[in-house]
């Protein structure tokens, strides 16, 4: 078991070193074979840890190396496989795999695929490294192994400055959550002294209370820690406020979005606050700032995405709108759904965005879905996957969607039933959300398939189906879209109340007592059991989100098909509104006033004041000058002419002689 | 009438020879025309030196001072003439013997 464990893990960091050292001398072929195959042996061998950790509760903790011990400080080399870890395992190796295979096709006329194909190995094997760790140093690893192939990857076209200015976004908005991280983990090993999860969890409620000193300012020390970590899981789930980076990442080639910036990478940060559960559970705060951020991004990105033209930008901000549900369902302590969302949504995100890379690959690249339309009959394979994915996100039942965004927004309601405020606020939020979710998935599928075919004729003329190695991997994940629902919710029971299926890896207060060490004791968490009154919820908001997603799919229905004219119409009527979504309600540009050009300016000033006047001025250059003035006049002594150096040594000669003689004297 | 006046002694000529040397210094350092000029002077400063030795072997009533004086002005004139022939290969080279033009070592 601990040796398939780490075959699993490792055969994706084989396959990118063997790749990645010969990107120039390997045949394509070879690289396709080499990393699709040990992805595929290592989603295989996931299912099979799957089943053991997640199915029979068999926790696997194994034990590799030293990697850090200095003092009290030790971090060590440990893949620490539980439930939550399992369903991760699944979703990335088999999205992966799937993915791997997808390029072959897709990527089929670039010069670059041996690179391609290492990228995404060692981002895959990054990506397992983040799920399988065992403590924060090791999460830390991954977490900046994933930002790593995700700047490779979204750069992945380097002679494109638009896809060179996306992965330096991604990767600089990325730091700022990072920074945040960082100091998360600063201050939980501050607190608890250790970086190990077994640790901080066993520890958490001792600490709980504690405060600590920052800017002569008490601070309640667990709350400080979650929300550091929050920031981290906010730049790399792309939430409001740090959000910016994910659109821009559609630089990148259709699988690098399908893999990294829709299945995988920007779930770590719901990943990682379910994995901190523990932590989170015990700040009613962080858990508050959570709820609320997932809810506010989760309305955002829906109401930017309803207006966007680029078919990859509107599955950009659903994904950021998606993540958004997640995150509010672990703000209301409902982490099961959220990593239950995670899960289906890994599924049919990354096929909604496989089904795009198949639509565009068809249309000759194109992207803007104004030129498309009416191509369902020539393409009726991708069609249909794009109609599973779509239903499957707007929450039609038995799809995937429904089981998850259902748990989720009834979770919301239960939390904001039993007085969370932001619970409340989320549910009318993700109601909302779901609304406009759906007109916009709906408003994708109707401009890109339907209506009346909008591309010249030419490239009418050349759309034609993808090859079998693009169409297979959608087909899988159309199954994996249709299923995960129904099996995470009915055979594992994934969201149920009492978390059996967790195993311990998520933790939920729920009215629950703790002794004080002076004797008294005290409910530390007076919370209801949200998953349990998710059950209890009246019929009305049971049925709402398939209300709402009925709403949104007959408004899209008249402004797309049977009024074609009716979008623009009320795109006029409504013009500032259209115009501060179209924009993104202009935070790139907020952004750019704020922060980018203050700081070019800044530069600027230390790079012409500091940089050129002080410190060449005065260093280099200036030792540099002064060296060599001194030079130019010493060196006008060697006039070359014999009697100047005669006449210098007489003098000499006369000086050390009479210095001699009064010396004696 | 002089003699009775001032009696020649160590002193005078000395101060001939100190003058006869100064002028050759002054021969080597002022002189921004010819090399032949720099090489007469430095046969002066020999010149001067050798009255040196010869004063001071009369006054001292010892004759190695003079000896001393013959070879000085053996090698003077062998010094002479390697210098007319350096002088000569010189003038071959560059066309010119002029003080001013031999600046080679210039930094």
């Amino acid at each position: 078991m601990e040796f398939i464990i780490q075959l699993l893990v490792f055969l994706p960091l084989l396959a990118a070193i063997v790749v990645g050292l010969s990107t120039q001398s390997i045949d394509q072929i070879k690289a396709e074979v080499i990393t699709s195959g040990s992805l595929i042996i290592s989603a295989i061998l996931s299912a099979f840890v799957f089943y053991k950790v997640g199915i029979q509760g068999q926790t696997q903790i194994v034990e590799m190396a030293d990697w850090i011990t200095s003092g009290t400080f030790s971090a060590k080399w440990t893949l620490r496989v539980d439930a939550l870890t399992a369903v991760m395992l699944v979703v990335v190796t088999w999205v992966s795999a799937l993915v791997h295979v997808y390029s072959i096709g897709y990527m089929h006329h670039d010069k670059h695929v041996p690179r391609f194909m290492a990228y995404l190995s060692l981002f895959t094997f990054f990506m397992l490294m983040l799920v399988t760790s065992d403590n924060l140093i090791q999460l830390f690893l991954g977490w900046e192994g994933v930002g790593l192939c995700s700047y490779l990857l979204i750069g992945f076209w380097y002679t494109k400055p638009s896809a060179n200015a996306a992965a330096i976004k991604a990767f600089l908005v990325n730091r700022v959550g990072d920074f945040g991280f960082a100091l998360g983990i600063f201050a939980v090993y501050l607190m608890f002294d250790s970086v190990q999860f077994s640790v901080i969890f066993a520890k958490a409620t001792e600490i709980n209370g504690a405060t600590v000193e920052f800017l002569g300012e008490q601070y309640d020390a667990i709350t400080l820690i979650c929300l550091l970590l929050f920031v981290g899981a906010m730049g790399k789930s792309a939430q409001l406020g740090l959000h910016t980076w994910l659109p821009d990442a559609m630089e990148g080639p259709t699988p690098v979005s399908a893999l990294i910036h829709a299945a995988t990478m920007v779930t770590a940060g719901v990943f990682m606050v379910a994995r901190c559960s523990p932590l989170f559970e015990l700040s009613q705060v962080a858990l508050n700032v959570v709820t609320f951020v997932g809810a506010a991004t989760c309305f955002f990105a829906a109401t930017v995405a309803i207006t966007q033209n680029d078919i990859k930008r509107v599955i950009a901000y659903s994904t950021c709108s998606q993540l958004g549900y997640m995150f509010f369902a672990c703000g209301v302590s409902a982490y099961s759904a959220g990593v239950f969302h995670l899960m289906t949504h890994g599924f049919f995100k990354a096929l909604l965005f496989l089904g795009a890379g198949s639509v565009i690959h068809a249309m000759s690249n194109e992207q803007d879905m104004r030129k498309m339309g009416g191509i369902y009959k020539k393409i009726p394979l991708t069609y249909a996957m794009m109609l599973i994915g779509t239903l499957a996100i707007v929450g039609v039942p038995p799809f995937a969607g429904y089981f998850s965004k259902d748990a989720i927004l009834e979770s919301a309601y239960a939390a904001g039933h039993a007085g969370n405020w932001f619970g409340e606020f989320a549910f009318w939020v993700g109601i909302t959300a779901a609304t406009l979710t759906s007109f916009y998935s709906w408003r994708l599928i109707f401009l890109t398939f339907h209506g009346k075919p909008r591309a010249s004729e030419k490239t009418m003329e050349r759309i034609h189906e993808s090859p079998k190695v693009m169409t297979i991997p959608l087909i899988i994940l159309a199954i994996g879209a249709i299923f995960a629902g129904f099996i995470g919710y009915k055979s594992l029971h994934m969201v149920d109340s009492d978390l059996e299926f967790w195993n311990g890896s998520i933790v939920m207060l729920a009215e629950q007592g703790v002794d004080n060490p002076d004797g008294t004791s005290e409910i530390v968490s007076s919370k209801i059991n949200v998953l349990e009154e998710a059950h209890h919820v009246p019929e009305w908001v049971k049925r709402s989100p398939l209300v709402v997603g009925l709403i949104g799919f007959i408004f899209a229905y008249l402004c797309y098909i049977k009024l074609p004219g009716l979008a623009g119409v009320i795109a006029y009527f409504l013009k500032p509104i259209y115009i501060f979504l179209y924009n993104k309600w202009y935070f790139d540009e907020l952004y750019d006033l704020l922060f980018v050009r203050p700081a070019k300016r800044i530069g600027l000033i230390l790079w012409n004041i500091g940089d050129v006047i002080i410190i060449d001025g005065f260093g280099p250059n200036g030792i540099a000058t002064l060296v060599k003035a001194i030079s130019i006049r010493v060196s006008k002594f060697q006039s070359g002419y014999v009697y100047h150096y005669a006449f210098v040594m007489l003098i000499g000669l006369v000086g050390i002689i009479s210095w001699y003689i009064y010396a004696r004297v | 009438m002089f003699s009775e006046l001032i009696e020649i002694g160590l002193i005078h000529y000395l101060a001939v020879g100190a003058i006869m040397f100064t002028l050759g210094i002054c021969g080597i350092f002022l002189n921004r025309k010819n090399v032949i000029t720099i090489l007469m002077s430095i046969e002066l400063m020999l010149l001067a030196i050798n009255i040196n030795f010869v004063a001071f072997s009369v006054y001292l009533n010892d004759l190695v001072g003079q000896i001393f004086t013959l070879f000085i002005l053996t090698v003077a004139a062998a010094e002479a003439a390697i210098g007319l022939a350096i002088i000569v290969i010189y003038y071959r080279n560059r066309g010119n013997i002029s003080v001013e033009d031999i600046n080679q070592m210039k930094g």
